[in-house]
């Protein structure tokens, strides 16, 4: 298996910076299967986590898989699935 | 029979003073807070004055996942909200949450989130352009942002009729609570002091161009020659009195009377429209011209607007017939923030028995106006009328009353 490109630690760095973190969350918490509601992000913060990846990474995220992934791992998946091809090139 | 609306909670955010304690303290020792542009560098513009907040940082106040998605007149709104919320001593967790509403006014909404984003468009490509533009600037922000904050899910909304727009959002909530909303969070902060908002405002050409910060903004003085421009205003809670008493909660005053008019078109000969809001507005408190102890003005600070004013007050009150006083020579012009800021400084003023004075100015000898110059005057005040304009014609008046 090829290592991960985009892990979990990338996630939450990304989503601090591109949407903060909501009163009482704790994203060092165990949260790779949590939905992305519990931890307070909508679809909106998503948008702009994913906008922030693409232009940091120089890929393009398939738009309607982002807004499929509910969870961490899910995101984390979407964002492998165009990371891995474009390192690959 | 109409359901009477209070005002029990005040959250305030002022070039002179951040909350209840330091802008009253402030207000009443004349303590101004107008100083030469330090947030961008003004030299290049004709105006370089404003009143600007000191001491506020939003991270103290508020969790990171709201930063990235407001301007700065969001993160003044949702704080001072807050305060005026806790100053009602009310848990918006423990009321049902379609029994409360937001009703805010805007004159800008967020200009230097919108800035930031336009010069990520064209300097970087629409990439780089936050998902949070989509909403961060626009005039319904603050009430939006304050309603998902407190679980807000009544009747919201926003009034945009610039510096007359505080009155106006306030005069909507009373309308809403009279229509069976328990609580609705009002008033107005504005705040645009960036380039791009100060290129918007410099384009009325009202704007002063003096250097002084004591003598730039002037309302009825011979040598009034426009306004310096503010930013911040007041949060009010409003509710309706029979469950604001059930609660045992402490109350500022009744919002007793509102008149709304818009003036005639610009070069006609009808006269303009102030004097029949404050009328309207004494009217519908069922108030006579006698009743009122004291009158904020508008205190536009250009010969022809000030003329106006002064002649719409002594129409309805005779010369130096009332009390009036100008304490937004201490802050500058908030825009919608302004006349909420002046209804909170009005309860204060009936709490405490003392009208803050009307700094820098010498006034006209033509205004017949008793205006309460830079010493506060004590006095019983149980009535108080607030007059705001908005620039496009909008006059709007309300009465405020000490509650029995």
């Amino acid at each position: 298996m090829a290592t991960k490109l985009f892990a979990l630690e990338d996630l939450k760095r990304t989503l601090r910076e591109a949407a903060g973190v909501a009163e009482g969350v704790d994203l060092d918490g165990d949260i790779l299967d949590t939905e992305f509601e519990v931890i307070g992000y909508e679809s909106l913060a998503l948008l702009e986590t994913g906008s922030l990846i693409e232009r940091e990474y120089g890929i393009s995220l398939d738009e309607e898989a982002v807004s499929e992934a509910n969870t961490p791992r899910a995101f984390i998946d979407v964002v492998n699935a165009q990371l891995a091809p474009a390192q690959a090139a | 029979m109409t359901a009477t609306v209070v005002v029990t909670g005040l959250g305030i955010a002022a070039p002179n003073g951040l909350g209840i304690q330091d802008y009253w303290s402030a207000t009443l020792s004349g303590k101004h807070g107008i100083g030469r542009i330090t947030r961008f560098d003004p030299s290049g513009y004709p105006a370089r004055l404003a009143g600007q907040l000191s001491g506020f940082e939003a991270a103290d106040h508020l969790p990171s996942r709201l930063l990235p998605q407001t301007d700065r007149v969001t993160r003044l709104a949702l704080v001072a909200a807050d305060w005026a919320l806790k100053d009602a001593d009310t848990d918006p967790a423990q009321r049902p949450e379609f029994d409360m509403g937001v009703i805010t006014a805007s004159a800008a909404g967020g200009y230097e989130f919108g800035q930031g984003e336009l010069q990520n468009l064209w300097s970087r490509g629409s990439q780089h352009v936050s998902a949070y533009q989509s909403f961060a600037w626009f005039y319904a922000v603050n009430s939006g942002q304050i309603s998902i904050r407190n679980g807000m899910k009544g009747p919201s909304g926003v009034v945009v009729s610039e510096g007359a727009g505080g009155l106006d959002a306030v005069a909507q909530a009373r309308r809403q609570i009279r229509k069976g909303t328990s609580l609705i969070v009002t008033g107005a902060i504005d705040a645009s002091i960036c380039p791009w908002g100060w290129v918007g405002q410099l384009s009325t050409g009202k704007l002063s161009t003096s250097e002084e910060p004591d003598r730039a903004y002037v309302p009825f003085d011979r040598d009034a020659h426009g306004y310096v421009p503010g930013e911040g205003g007041a949060i009010l809670i409003a509710e309706d009195a029979d469950t604001a008493r059930e609660r045992g909660a402490r109350v500022y005053g009744e919002i007793a009377g509102y008149g709304a008019t818009i003036d005639p078109r610009p070069g006609s000969d009808r006269e303009p429209g102030l004097r029949k809001a404050i009328e309207v507005a004494l009217a519908d408190a069922g108030a006579d011209a006698r009743d009122i102890d004291v009158v904020f003005a508008d205190g536009a600070g250009d010969p022809a607007g000030d003329l106006v004013e002064a002649l719409a007050i002594s129409a309805v009150f005779g010369d130096h017939g009332v009390a009036v006083t100008v304490p937004k020579t201490m802050t500058g012009r908030l825009y919608s923030g302004g006349a909420p800021l002046d209804l909170a400084a009005a309860f204060l003023t009936m709490r405490d028995g003392v009208v803050p004075p009307t700094v820098h100015v010498e006034p006209c000898a033509d205004y017949p106006l008793d205006l309460v110059l830079d010493e506060p005057r004590r006095t019983e005040v149980r009535t108080a009328l607030v007059l705001a304009r908005g620039n496009g014609g909008f006059n709007s008046a309300m009465v405020v009353r000490a509650t029995r």
